[in-house]
């Protein structure tokens, strides 16, 4: 049977607070761990078929025309050599996270440099790499490409919804106490995900099997199939094991839709995976962002105002834009505000969501604002932030669900030694190296999404749970067996977790940090409906029903789980589905990030030397997994603010650095051993779980904790992300 | 034997050919270390040799390390410390920290050795410097080197 449970209304229950097995929340390792350090858990690109063939996609080298000639003569012949194709359904650009539907497609149309315009497929690998190098494509090239997001030759939009306008910004500006108004640019960035794009096509007549590396095989069924114009129910996904995602896998990408092609043409399974330049420029980037942060503050710090204006871009007729400003609407008050949001038209790699969209840029530039205010006044920076956190939504006027944002601050303070902090920038030495330290608020919007899973409770008395959710590294294996463990009162061995398959109960993706919440309470739901079911059984209330160790507890004796299970196994599918608290309360997840920085003050090198996080994102569904998702956040930050950089040719809009010897990810020694600690917090407004999302929580604001420092180290301050060397020799006295 | 084309390289000979599949394409330009594999004991990034080239050494890849229910030292204390998340840059991980030691072993000095000469100890500073060639973007790398210097009997 299956059983709804949609959020109109806070649920107090806390259901997982009252079951026996304690597995929720505890620092558990991962299940599949084994299989991943053992080189056995298999990814996209590493399924094994029968007369599989191998295709490579061919980039465009123009940054605007048409494709007028594939000039594959010379290639057709060659040993090995089973087609060369283009088609008007290959993909033109990925599709956006939750498109559901084909993005915009034909590769003949180019729109920018480094697009898919056909795949080669060979009997090898290596041939059809040759051919693909060798073909000689004839275009009809543009003239009316924009390649700069600030050339005059842009088209910008303002689209009204994403606009702000409350209250004076103008007169509470000119009547200010104080002000700070600066311009913060950052630069475009790739998600970088260790394992490229990657799909395997197989046809078995009309139905298509695609082991893909996705993170929302819901949608990604559904734009696959539209994108080929089959029927969905003809279309299955695999991707138990996905190598990273963090947005550059939400939606389906051309090298799966090129492969399913081919693969129907060839009569033979095709693998097609990118290579590093081709994720570099023919996936997701994360625009560039320029950015003025205006505030206006009262004698004593109050922000009177707070004015964000910005500017993205992205490809024509693309609906996503970075939304710069999603924090800056509920994080801070203030009466009088203003959000201004443009989107700049350009010919450059489609832009789209990596982890955190909006909060992860926009905060760059509101929690340095904040910093430079409290400098101004002289107030303690994390004594700003508290004055300044408001009762009730600044915009909407609701409440908030939980925000423990001011203790997240003072706990990280006391943790990491603020109160050692030299109130005068530029006065600590060690060396060479000048010290500072630098703060910063964490805030990422709470969302959740609907979701489906099946539990199953075996003769056996084991469970398995189901559902085509994904684990990009998110920890779902871990967590949705746990959240299972404790509702059925078995230890964590006896629940088997079945995911990345589009034939199971469907979930919500992997993306907007919404899984574990939202797949969870599905789980949830289901394990509700089996223990009424198990009660009803045994004769017995749900709601009294001890269950153990795989023991129903009874007053005085312990009856094994699995003798309840002769009757013929148990099996409910829940369904989450988000209601009227997301409307209701603004829910977002919250804390503070804690930088050291050493620079340089003969090079202008930025160290990290040592960083904290504090946060409070509801229950903690598994202590070990959350905390490195806040460290991969956290370093995400480190990059952000000290190496990463797409840069753009201007002439023709080439990614300049499409690889990873050029696209400085941070190394090993770049982190410094990262402490992260939880705040204890319930919110039922969020979901059954009472958890919210953390899986970009640790990015928001992190990079910003950086460049925070690195102005207390040296006094000066760089508003050109990333702060690299260069840029502080030039300010640096 | 392995009749092989002599543009594989090894890393497309493991995964492609051989079946080898726990050896992984991050790059293939010898940017990334996913690929790290040992060669005669010494750790490689694979998909920068050919595979001709190797006719008689001997190559161990993640799985000869260990399988899932007899893990080697370094792969137990990966999944105790959390040292991944997605799992895609671990087996190169794993190879690489296998072979690392045995460098330090045998006392070969790195960029942060403040005494070319003196026996390297393995703290976190050796550790983190001597594994920059492996990336992560997941960044478990905190716990990477929680897990290599358990087994490495290191103090912080
Ligand atoms: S795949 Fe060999 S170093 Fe990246
Ligand atoms: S675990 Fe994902 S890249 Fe290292």
């Amino acid at each position: 049977m299956s059983s709804e449970f949609v959020m109109d209304a806070p649920d107090p229950r806390n259901l997982l607070d009252h079951m026996a097995q304690d597995l929720t929340g505890a620092p558990l390792d991962r299940p599949e761990g084994p299989l991943k350090v053992s080189g056995r858990a298999t990814y996209a690109h590493e399924y094994r078929l029968g007369n599989c063939a191998y295709g490579v996609l061919v980039r465009a080298t123009i940054a605007k025309g048409t494709l007028t000639a594939l000039g594959d003569e010379a290639v057709r012949g060659l040993p090995g050599i089973l087609g060369v194709f283009s088609d008007d359904r290959f993909l033109r650009n990925p599709a956006q996270g939750t498109a559901d539907k084909a993005p915009v497609q034909g590769a003949q149309t180019i729109a920018y440099l480094g697009q898919p315009v056909a795949l080669v497929v060979a009997d090898s690998f290596e041939q059809a790499r040759h051919a693909a190098q060798s073909l000689a494509l004839r275009y009809a090239p543009d003239a009316d490409g924009v390649f700069d997001p600030e050339s005059d030759a842009a088209n910008i939009e303002r689209p009204d919804a994403k606009q702000r306008d409350q209250g004076d910004f103008d007169r509470a500006f000119a009547d200010a106490h104080a002000t700070v108004d600066s311009t913060y640019t950052t630069p475009a960035q790739n998600s970088a995900a260790m394992e490229p794009h990657a799909s395997v096509a197989a046809w078995d007549g009309d139905r298509l099997t695609l082991w893909g590396g996705y993170q929302m095989l819901k949608y990604n069924r559904n734009e696959l199939a539209d994108s080929l114009g089959i029927d969905a129910e003809n279309v299955r996904i695999l991707a138990p094991y996905v190598g990273g995602g963090f947005g550059s896998k939400l939606g389906i990408s051309p090298e799966a839709v090129a492969a399913a092609i081919a693969a129907r043409e060839i009569g033979r399974p095709v693998k097609v995976a990118m290579s590093r330049q081709q994720v570099f420029e023919a996936t997701m980037r994360r625009s560039e962002t320029r950015q003025r942060v205006r505030l206006a503050a009262d004698a004593q710090g109050r922000l009177t105002g707070i004015a964000h204006e910005y500017r993205v871009s992205n490809l024509p007729d693309e609906s996503f834009s970075e939304p710069v400003g999603q924090a800056t609407h509920f994080l801070y008050g203030g009466e009088n505000r203003r959000i201004v949001h443009e989107i700049a038209r350009v010919n450059r790699t489609c832009a789209g969501s990596m982890r955190a969209p909006g909060e992860a840029v926009g905060m760059l530039a509101l929690e340095n604002a904040m910093d430079e205010l409290a400098e101004q006044l002289g107030i303690d920076p994390i004594e700003l932030r508290k004055r300044n956190l408001p009762e009730r939504h600044p915009e909407q006027d609701i409440p908030y669900s939980s925000r423990m944002l001011a203790q997240c601050l003072d706990e990280g303070a006391r943790r990491f030694g603020w109160d050692k902090r030299s109130t005068k920038p530029g006065t600590t030495r060690d060396g060479e190296w000048l010290i500072g330290m630098g703060v910063s608020s964490a805030a990422r919007k709470n969302i959740t999404s609907q979701a489906e899973a099946r539990v199953t409770l075996t003769t056996d008395g084991d469970a398995v749970v189901e559902t085509d959710m994904t684990d990009i590294g998110t920890g779902t294996y871990a967590v949705l067996g746990q959240i299972a463990g404790d509702m059925l009162g078995l230890p964590r061995d006896r629940v088997r977790v079945m995911l990345g398959d589009t034939d199971l109960p469907p979930g919500p993706g992997s993306g907007g940090s919404w899984g574990a919440s939202s797949s969870g309470s599905a789980v949830l739901e289901a394990c509700a409906v089996l223990r009424r079911q198990l009660a009803d059984r045994l004769g017995l209330v749900a709601d009294g029903l001890v269950l153990r160790d795989g023991d129903i507890i009874l007053d005085n004796r312990r009856i094994p789980l699995r003798d309840a299970m002769g009757a013929g196994p148990l099996e409910a599918v829940g369904i989450f589905k988000p209601g009227k608290t997301s409307q209701d309360y603004a829910q977002a997840a919250y804390g503070a990030f804690f930088a050291e920085v050493g620079v340089s003050s003969i090079t202008g090198e930025v160290r990290v030397r040592r960083m904290l996080g504090t946060f409070a994102a509801g229950r903690i569904l598994n202590a070990k997994t959350a905390r490195s998702q806040c460290i991969g956040g956290m370093t995400f930050g480190i990059g952000a603010a000290l190496t990463e950089e797409l840069v753009h040719d201007l002439r023709d809009g080439h990614i300049v650095n499409h690889d990873l010897a050029e696209y400085h990810l941070p190394v090993n020694l770049d982190v410094p051993q990262i402490e992260v600690h939880f705040l204890e917090e319930r919110d039922d407004q969020a979901c059954p779980l009472q958890s919210k999302g953390i899986g970009e929580l640790g990015i928001s604001g992190a990079g910003a904790a950086i460049t925070n420092a690195i102005a207390h180290a040296t006094g000066a301050r760089i508003r050109t992300y990333p702060a690299t060397l260069d840029k502080l020799l030039a300010v640096m006295e | 034997m392995l009749d092989i084309d002599p543009r594989t390289s090894i890393l497309d000979a493991l995964r492609n050919h051989i079946g080898l599949t726990g050896t992984k394409k991050g790059c293939d330009h010898g940017q990334c270390g996913a690929c790290t594999v040992l060669v005669n004991g010494r750790r490689i990034n694979s998909c920068l040799t050919l595979a001709v080239m190797h006719d008689e050494d001997a190559i161990t890849t993640i799985e000869g390390l260990g399988e899932p229910d007899h893990l080697s030292p370094l792969q137990a204390a990966f999944v105790r410390h959390d040292g991944f998340q997605c799992g895609y840059c671990t087996s190169g991980q794993i190879c690489s920290a296998t072979a690392m030691l045995d460098e330090l072993q045998q006392g070969w000095p790195s960029h942060v050795s403040a005494d070319l000469e003196a026996a390297p100890d393995p703290t976190d500073a050796e550790i983190s410097e001597r594994m920059s060639g492996n990336l992560c973007r997941c960044a478990a790398y905190p716990n990477i080197v929680d897990a290599i210097r358990e087994v490495a009997g290191g103090g912080k």
